[in-house]
């Protein structure tokens, strides 16, 4: 499956958007790490779905505007990029900061929404539960701690750097940082709203997660009581990257 | 040239070895701290800034840091008041506040002209970002830390100038009434200082006509030093004036030693747990992501080699990172210097990392003696 590579322009703000597929249109909302390059997880999904990976504003090739200053800011443009794109019964999956903001999209406006897939989400504090400090990571230990296994931790790292990339993973760290830095990595006004999101709830957790442990995942069954919980054996913070299929099928189920 | 004694009150007694251990001594966990012994060296290290005043330094000079062995001053308008009422003629420097850092500026337009007034306008007023390591432990957001710098200082400089009461409608802070008790007594407000390890932007912003604050270079190689220096010079041009050496500052460690091998021989281990363990923190927590522009940090990191490496003491007197010798070492060092650079203030730490009250003492009378009345009458 041949992906579209191009951008599109909504609130004056560039974003590379990456698009394959036929169906119902999902919106796949990518972590701090960015979206760098087309994933096999991507094309199997688009054998179903019209399938969009935007890079965020502030992220990748995207354009930093200056009105981006918080989680509420980002949800609010993607809620206009949903209407600027006309997409309509979308299936909005996010995964880590990208979780974070498809929830703070979902308590504002769930009119253009069918389901939301929250894939180890960042975005609520959990009691007694204690994220891992990215900031204080060297990029090497983040790409360590986001995998179970470390053959696929070896083999992201393995790839050479260029100044492009360097760009992009400063470019990255600073939007995070600058969403997500204090209150770190949640939005403690976030789960008094939570109710509001009346479109079915699937949430995904890999069980050995070093970032957002999922310990944190009990915490969302009790928050989102209807929602389909799936926790995948063998598997860090990206379910979708190290566990491809298991995580299409859960989506599609 | 005016000479200002300054301080960072280190924990001085710090577990070495833990403090290597850990890699870092901020954010070292204050199971290591004894409030016995931070009772003895705060004493110690306020007697020996009024000492200061004694062996005829024109300033002398606290500034902030937050958990940390680096230094024991998360206020240092804690130690610049005992030293507003143990002093008589000596200027109060603190260098700095941390603007970002604190929940408002107010506050600190409050205190340093309490100060001010306390001490019959002796007070320099210096501002700073804090390191990079504070946005970590203090949380506050590194990538809007220029905005609030910027912001804090407006409304302080308002606030010491303005008659009140007015409003102020920042970004970040906002109040509606404005209207300070008290006033600073220097007029129209104390002398604001800017300390800096080095950048274009605060070198812009510094030098900008409305403003014309003293710029100070602080711990550096001295190429970088002179490098910094003429760069202000150069923007105050671009501005369309010449500026004073009283606008540049340098703040350097030193150690004056009878002979140029006592001198490295007393200072060796002190000034290497100095560099080398107190001064030392990884990457990640030295630049947060916006603390530094982006193109700046790249270059930290194709040079994080050369930084984060130990240096030897030999290495940092090469570099001029460090002032070490007999007096007349010291003396014909700093002249070299100056010549070259023109800075018209020069802060010197007698104290660092480890070294013990005797020593510091022994560097001080040494200083003052022998080497201040040299330099003082630079002109």
């Amino acid at each position: 499956m041949k992906f579209s590579d191009g951008f599109v322009e909504v609130l004056g703000c560039k974003v590379h958007l990456r698009r394959a597929g036929k169906g119902n249109p999902l919106l796949f909302l990518h972590g701090a790490s960015g979206a760098p390059a087309v994933l096999p997880f991507m094309e199997k999904l688009a054998e179903r779905f019209d399938v969009l990976v935007p890079e965020h504003p502030g992220y990748g090739q995207s354009d930093e505007p200056a009105w981006l200053e918080n989680i509420h800011d980002m949800a609010y443009f993607y809620l206009d990029f949903l209407k600027h794109l006309g997409l309509k019964e979308v299936t909005l999956v996010g995964s880590s900061m990208g979780g974070w903001i498809a929830m703070e999209m979902a308590v504002r406006d769930t009119s253009r929404l069918s389901s939301l897939v929250l894939v180890g989400p960042a975005g609520i504090a959990a009691p007694g539960v204690k994220p891992a400090d990215i900031f204080l990571m060297s990029p090497e230990e983040v790409v360590k701690g986001l995998f179970f296994d470390q053959k696929l931790a070896a083999a992201r790292l393995a790839i050479p750097e260029t100044p492009e990339s360097i760009d992009v993973g400063l470019k990255n760290r600073h939007t995070t940082a600058r969403l997500a830095w204090e209150p770190r990595l949640h939005d403690p006004f976030l789960p008094k709203w939570l109710h509001r999101i009346d479109v079915p709830v699937k949430i995904i957790w890999g069980k050995q997660d070093k970032i957002l442990p999922a310990a944190f995942a009990s915490h969302y069954q009790k928050l989102f009581p209807k929602a389909e919980m799936f926790l995948f054996d063998d598997c860090g913070h990206l379910p979708h990257v190290e566990k491809a299929e298991k995580f299409v099928e859960a989506v599609c189920r | 040239m005016q000479i200002i004694l300054f301080h960072l009150m280190p924990y001085a007694e710090v577990d070495i070895d833990a403090a290597r251990k850990h890699g870092t001594v901020w954010g070292l966990p204050n199971k290591h701290y004894d409030p016995q012994v931070a009772h003895r060296l705060y004493n110690r290290f306020l007697d020996e800034l009024e000492y200061g005043e004694e062996l005829g330094f024109d300033g002398i000079s606290v500034n902030e840091h937050h958990q940390t062995a680096y230094g024991m001053m998360p206020s240092p308008i804690v130690t610049a008041s005992a030293l507003a009422r143990r002093t008589k003629k000596v200027k109060i420097a603190i260098l700095g506040s941390a603007l970002p850092l604190r929940t408002h500026p107010m506050m600190v337009a409050e205190e340093h002209a309490m100060i001010d007034v306390i001490s019959g306008g002796r007070l320099i007023s210096g501002f700073v970002r804090g390191i990079g390591a504070e946005y970590h432990t203090f949380g506050v957001n590194p990538t809007i830390s220029h905005d609030r710098f910027h912001e804090a200082h407006d409304l302080i400089v308002r606030a010491w100038t303005e008659k009140g009461p007015f409003s102020f409608e920042g970004h970040h802070y906002r109040v509606n009434y404005v209207n300070l008790w008290p006033q600073p007594m220097q007029k129209p407000h104390p002398p604001i200082w800017i300390p800096s390890q080095g950048s274009k932007e605060t070198i812009d912003w510094a030098a900008h006509p409305d403003r014309r604050y003293t710029y100070l270079q602080t711990f550096s190689p001295s190429k970088v030093v002179a490098r910094y220096l003429k760069m202000y010079r150069d923007t105050c041009q671009g501005f369309g004036y010449t500026a004073k050496d009283s606008q540049l500052g340098w703040s350097i460690p030193i150690y004056v030693g009878k002979t140029d091998d006592a001198a490295r021989r007393e200072a060796k281990v002190h000034f290497e747990n100095f560099r080398n363990v107190f001064v030392r923190m990884p990457l990640e927590m030295l630049l947060p992501p916006g603390y530094t522009s982006r193109d700046s940090l790249k270059n930290v990191m194709k040079a994080k080699a050369q930084m984060f490496g130990d240096v030897t003491i030999e290495q940092a007197i090469e570099l001029g990172l460090f002032v070490c010798g007999s007096p007349q070492t010291v003396l014909s060092i700093f002249k070299n210097h100056w010549n070259e650079m023109r800075f018209g203030n020069l802060l010197v730490s007698c104290q660092f990392g480890t070294l013990p009250g005797d020593l510091t003492r022994k560097n001080m009378e040494l200083f003052a003696r022998e080497v201040m009345p040299g330099l003082k009458a630079l002109n």
